[in-house]
C-alpha cells in the first residue's frame, strides 16, 4: 500500500516542497525537487534524519571572544545534544583558522571552526 | 583637512560592499571602502548557521565562512578601506563629482569621487513599529542583537524566550536559544503563514518542538526591571487583536524578528527616490538611483533572503560605476519600466534597457501554489510549484528576449498567474 506525504527540503534555501510517495516504508517517488539532493533528503528524512549542528565555543586571547563551529558532516538528530554538551566544555586558544578541528571524533564526525580568531 | 580622490567610494563593509569594492578594483577603478564598525564583514560574521553561498560559490557555507572568503580576496587585492569611519554627509557637486564627508578617529576626511556605491544594509524593525504597548524593561532584543551577543560575544541574553515574528533571523535564533539550553516558549506571528523560509520553520522550530502561533500577536510586554511576561491575543483578518482571546506567556526575554528596512539615512538627504514597496531606492538595471553615479546594492537596495544576492548586486553596481565613468553617465536612452502585475508585491530593478542580460528580484504579495511567473510582453514564463512572500523570486532575462519587443513599448509587466 502506498501513501503520499509532504516534506520541506531543508538542504538549501530554495526550500522545495517535496511530494513523497512511500510504499512498504520505502520511498518510491519524489516530486517537486529542483535538484537530485531532494530525493536523497527525502530518503534520509524518513529513515535516519541528520542535521548539521552549529554553535560557538570560547576562545582565549582572540580578537573576538568566540569562534563559530559546525559538525564536518551532518549527525543523526538524536546526537545533537551530545554534540552541544561536548561543545559547552571546550575552550580553545587563538589563533584559530577556519577548518581547524575543535573536537575530534564525535558522533562519527569532527567539529571544525568556521570563523577565524586572530591572536591579540 | 585631507581631501582624497577616488573613482568610487563604497559605503558599508558588509557582503555587498566588500563584493562591490573587490569588483570595482578588478575593473581598474580607484576604490575605497568605508565601514563604521571596527571590523569588516557585516552581518554574516555573526551567522554561524549554514545556507550561505549555494548560489554564488556553489557550496553550502556558514555565514562566517562565506564572508571570510570575500575578506581574503579583498586583502589579496589590497583594496583600500577605512574602519571606524562614519559617513556624515554626501554633497552632490556635479554628475561626476560628489564629496563624501567622513568622520574618522584621525579627524574629518573629505573624499572627492566620481561614483558612490551605497551598501549600508538594513535595520531591524522594533516594538514601536508594530504597535506593542506596555512596559519597556530589560530583556527586549532584536534578533540581530541577540545574535551579536550570543554568536560574537558568547553571552546568553536570557533563559525563557518569546520570539515575536517568524522572520528568518528569528527562526534561526529560536534554534540557537534552544541549542544553548534556553526554553523557547513560542514564536508568535501575526500573519496566517510564517515570515521566514519553510526550511527554517522545519529545522529550527519543528526539530526542537517550538510552538509557532500563527495569526497571533503580542499586545503587551509586562515587567518592572526585567521582562516578566507577554500578553498574547489572536487577531482577526484585519490583524486586530480579538477581545477575549488574550492569554499570558511568562518569560524573561522577548526577541523581535519583525522585518528589516533598507537603511538609507544619508542618501535620503540627497533627495533619493524611494520605492514604498521595497523601502529602498528606485533603480535602473545597473542599480543606479535617480542621482547620477549613485548606486545602491545589498539590503540597502531591497531586503534579500540570500547573502548571495547581496554580493551579486554589489558586483553589478561596480560594473555600473565602470560604465558610468567610461561613458560620462549611463548611456541608455530608452528605459522600459518594470511594472508590478498580479500578486507581485515588489520588483527590482525598476527600469531595464533590453540592451544586456538583467537579473530580476521580486516578491509575491500572497502565497500561491502551481503558478506561472511571467512577463507577457517578452513571452517569458516560469513554472513554480509554490511562491511565498518569504522566498524571493530570482531569474535572469536574456538580452535576446527583448528582441520581440516593439521599439515603442516602454514597459514590461511581471505577474503571477495560476496554471
Amino acid at each position: 500500500m502506498s501513501k503520499e506525504l509532504e516534506l520541506t527540503c531543508i538542504i538549501c534555501p530554495a526550500s522545495c516542497t517535496l511530494k513523497v510517495t512511500v510504499e512498504d516504508n520505502k520511498v518510491i517517488k519524489v516530486e517537486g525537487n529542483l535538484c537530485p539532493r531532494g530525493v536523497e533528503f527525502a530518503k534520509n528524512e524518513l529513515s535516519n534524519p541528520v542535521r548539521y549542528v552549529m554553535s560557538v565555543v570560547k576562545v582565549r586571547e582572540g580578537d573576538l571572544p568566540t569562534v563559530s563551529v559546525v559538525t564536518r558532516n551532518p549527525v543523526p538528530k538524536n546526537c545533537i545534544w551530545q554534540v552541544m554538551e561536548a561543545l559547552a566544555k571546550v575552550e580553545v586558544e587563538a589563533p584559530v583558522e577556519i577548518g581547524d578541528v575543535i573536537v575530534k571524533d564525535i558522533c562519527g564526525t569532527d567539529i571544525i571552526a568556521t570563523r577565524r580568531a586572530k591572536k591579540i | 583637512m585631507k581631501t582624497l580622490e577616488y573613482d568610487t567610494v563604497v559605503i558599508g563593509g558588509g557582503p555587498a560592499g566588500i563584493a562591490a569594492a573587490i569588483k570595482a578594483t578588478e575593473l581598474g577603478l580607484k576604490t575605497i571602502l568605508i565601514e563604521n564598525r571596527d571590523l569588516l564583514g557585516g552581518i554574516p560574521l555573526q551567522c554561524v548557521h549554514t545556507g550561505f553561498g549555494l548560489h554564488y560559490f556553489k557550496e553550502d557555507l556558514t555565514g562566517t565562512q562565506f564572508v571570510t572568503r570575500l575578506l581574503d580576496k579583498l586583502e589579496k587585492l589590497r583594496v583600500e578601506y577605512l574602519l571606524k569611519a562614519h559617513v556624515h554627509s554626501i554633497e552632490y557637486l556635479d554628475y561626476d563629482k560628489k564629496l563624501v564627508n567622513v568622520v574618522t578617529p584621525q579627524g574629518v576626511v573629505r573624499i572627492l569621487t566620481k561614483t558612490i556605491i551605497y551598501t549600508t544594509g538594513a535595520r531591524e524593525r522594533h516594538l514601536y513599529e508594530i504597535g506593542v504597548v506596555g512596559d519597556r524593561p530589560d530583556g527586549v532584543y532584536t534578533a540581530g542583537e541577540a545574535q551579536t551577543l550570543m554568536d560574537i560575544y558568547g553571552i546568553m541574553p536570557g533563559r525563557e524566550v518569546v520570539i515575536i515574528g517568524s522572520g528568518d533571523v528569528g527562526l534561526i535564533m529560536a534554534r540557537r536559544f534552544a541549542l544553548e539550553g534556553a526554553k523557547v516558549k513560542a514564536v508568535i506571528e501575526i500573519l496566517p503563514y510564517p515570515g521566514g523560509l519553510m526550511r527554517n520553520v522545519m529545522q529550527c522550530l519543528r526539530d526542537y518542538n517550538i510552538p509557532l502561533l500563527l495569526g497571533h500577536t503580542v499586545v503587551k510586554v509586562v515587567g518592572k526591571k526585567r521582562v516578566e511576561k507577554v500578553i498574547v491575543a489572536k487577531v482577526d483578518e484585519n490583524f486586530k487583536p480579538i477581545e477575549g482571546t488574550e492569554f499570558e506567556i511568562p518569560c524573561d526575554t522577548v526577541v523581535l524578528s519583525v522585518g528589516l528596512r533598507p537603511y538609507l539615512k544619508v542618501l535620503e538627504k540627497l533627495g533619493i527616490h524611494i520605492d514604498p514597496a521595497t523601502g529602498g531606492p528606485v533603480v535602473n538595471e545597473y542599480l543606479e538611483t535617480n542621482i547620477p553615479g549613485v548606486f545602491v546594492a545589498g539590503n540597502a537596495l531591497v531586503v534579500n533572503d540570500l547573502v548571495d544576492y547581496a554580493v551579486e548586486q554589489g558586483e553589478l553596481a561596480a560594473e555600473g560605476a565602470k560604465v558610468f565613468i567610461e561613458n560620462k553617465g549611463i548611456p541608455t536612452k530608452n528605459w522600459k519600466l518594470v511594472e508590478k502585475g498580479r500578486n507581485i508585491r515588489l520588483v527590482v530593478p525598476h527600469a531595464v534597457s533590453g540592451e544586456r542580460d538583467v537579473i530580476i528580484y521580486a516578491r509575491v504579495a500572497n502565497p500561491e501554489r502551481n503558478v506561472y511567473v511571467q512577463i507577457p510582453e517578452l513571452g517569458f514564463r516560469l513554472f513554480s510549484y509554490g511562491v511565498r512572500p518569504a522566498e524571493m523570486i530570482w531569474f535572469k532575462l536574456r538580452k535576446d528576449m527583448f528582441s520581440k519587443l516593439g521599439a515603442d513599448v516602454n514597459k514590461i509587466t511581471l505577474e503571477v498567474k495560476p496554471r
